[in-house]
């Protein structure tokens, strides 16, 4: 897997994750339309970032979309862990090796050079980013679904408790995107790498 | 639904005053979208062009949402229940909540009131007030959740759904149970919902009458839905087997709309 002619991220990878960036992009501008219906944190998020026009729309977006998120997410799961992927390339990893990692980075010292094998705060910031999906998945099904999932209502502590964690993982989420897209501006052949394997 | 009276902080500084004002006095504006259809701002900003047909997308996300109706049928649980809350955790006070103002709330004169029974029912006799108050009575404290997002947590009482369709000979079998209100309103629910042990056809609230600001003469209560499919002022019940839609659901909203 790792001899040069295969591509640095097999097929499956690339197209889920152009199809999650999408996914992603709906759910977020639509949920934030939905925030704003009933905002909780003492402030709205503007109307002209947000999907749907009014809060019907948003959630025919919201709903519609969510579909496209999960069955995806479940496809980049179940290839990753099956294909010995995520073992691969996000294990070992370590609090020293990130701390290490991060300083390196802060220095400008980080090498690129393989964009095959990930520094550990790359492992530690995509195994962050999944796991915070999961947790949006499974909080935003509280919320379309308080009554008839009780055990994952009472785990989020409640509906009420259900909306911040959905909203604090969609916040986690867009500050993970926002350096995810600044490393990517950094580093451009790692677009490169993501659309056509190379 | 779209009006929110729930207890705010104090906004502090003057800019969020503002705001606030500003938000409220958009609310009544939101009533144009009656004859609208669903506007999709935003469509062309996520695209960046305005090449693509807007009502093929409209027609695409409702489809999704009528898919969405049939996974929330299959995923309702007719014997699970939504959980109960001492009195104690009661909101109050509990927000006021329509698509108009309060001072529009429709006034129902007690004496002249009959429920309308029609469809598919073996008993289509109009029901007085004083009829219903003498059916079994029970009452529930749940927690209603808005479409909006919020929640409130509130104490209403009447008679059993399941037992009073029974009563009048419905045709449970039949899809769909309608509602036509005195303030215009008008909805309709599945059949599983209409006989959920907790779908409550309800004269009081927290002990009182009904006031007219939470729906007298009767609402329909049901916690395993969102605000909007639980009707108030209710002046019409009926069976049938023909998609009566709803006021919010024609212009967009989930037709099932369960929680």
């Amino acid at each position: 897997m790792t001899d040069d002619t295969s591509p640095i991220h097999p097929a499956w990878l690339r197209v889920t994750h152009w199809i999650n960036a999408f996914a992603v992009v709906i759910m977020m501008m639509s949920g934030w339309r939905i925030y704003d219906a009933a905002p909780f944190f003492g402030f709205v998020i503007p109307k002209s970032i947000t999907l749907g026009g009014w809060l019907g729309g948003a959630i025919l977006w919201h709903f519609a979309a969510m579909w496209l998120l999960a069955a995806n997410g479940l496809v980049y799961l179940i290839c990753n862990a099956a294909s010995g992927r995520l073992l691969r390339k996000f294990f070992p990893l370590s609090p020293r090796a990130i701390a290490a990692d991060m300083l390196a980075a802060l220095k400008g010292m980080l090498a690129h050079d393989d964009l095959r094998r990930y520094n550990a705060v790359q492992r530690a910031a995509y195994l962050f980013v999944i796991a915070d999906s999961v947790l949006l998945v499974l909080s935003g099904l509280v919320l379309w679904k308080s009554v008839q999932f009780p055990l994952l209502r009472e785990l989020m502590g409640g509906y009420e408790a259900a909306r911040r964690v959905h909203f604090l993982a969609m916040a986690a989420l867009v500050a993970f995107v926002v350096v995810h897209l600044a490393m990517v501006a950094l580093v451009p052949r790692t677009l490169l790498a993501m659309i056509r394997g190379r | 639904m779209m009006i929110k009276n729930l207890p705010r902080r104090l906004a502090l500084d003057g800019d969020a005053v503002v705001k606030e004002a500003l938000r409220r006095l958009e609310q009544p504006s939101r009533r144009l979208f009656l004859r609208r259809s669903l506007t999709l701002g935003g469509l062309s900003l996520l695209t960046g062009c305005a090449f693509v047909d807007e009502d093929s997308v409209e027609r695409a996300l409702m489809k999704v949402s009528y898919f969405n109706d049939k996974v929330q049928a299959w995923l309702f649980d007719p014997n699970q229940l939504a959980p109960t809350y001492p009195e104690s955790m009661i909101t109050r006070p509990f927000p006021f909540n329509a698509y108009y103002q309060e001072d529009e709330v429709p006034e129902v004169d007690a004496n002249e009131f009959r429920l309308e029974i029609g469809g598919m029912v073996a008993d289509k006799h109009a029901w007085t007030l004083e009829e219903l108050r003498a059916l079994p009575q029970t009452d529930q404290v749940t927690r209603h959740i808005c479409i909006e997002g919020w929640s409130a947590i509130g104490k209403w009482g009447g008679v059993n759904f399941a037992s009073f369709l029974r009563r009048v000979g419905a045709d449970l079998s039949a899809k769909y149970v309608g509602f036509k209100c005195a303030d215009d309103y008008f909805t309709s629910i599945d059949m599983p919902t209409a006989l959920h042990p907790q779908t409550l056809l309800t004269l009081s609230y927290d002990g009182q009458e009904l006031p007219p600001r939470y729906g007298f003469p009767m609402k329909l209560r049901m916690p395993t839905k969102l605000g909007y499919k639980n009707p108030k002022h209710i002046q019409a019940i009926f069976v049938t087997n023909t998609y009566p839609g709803g006021y919010w659901e024609d212009q967009g909203y989930n037709w099932f709309g369960g929680s």
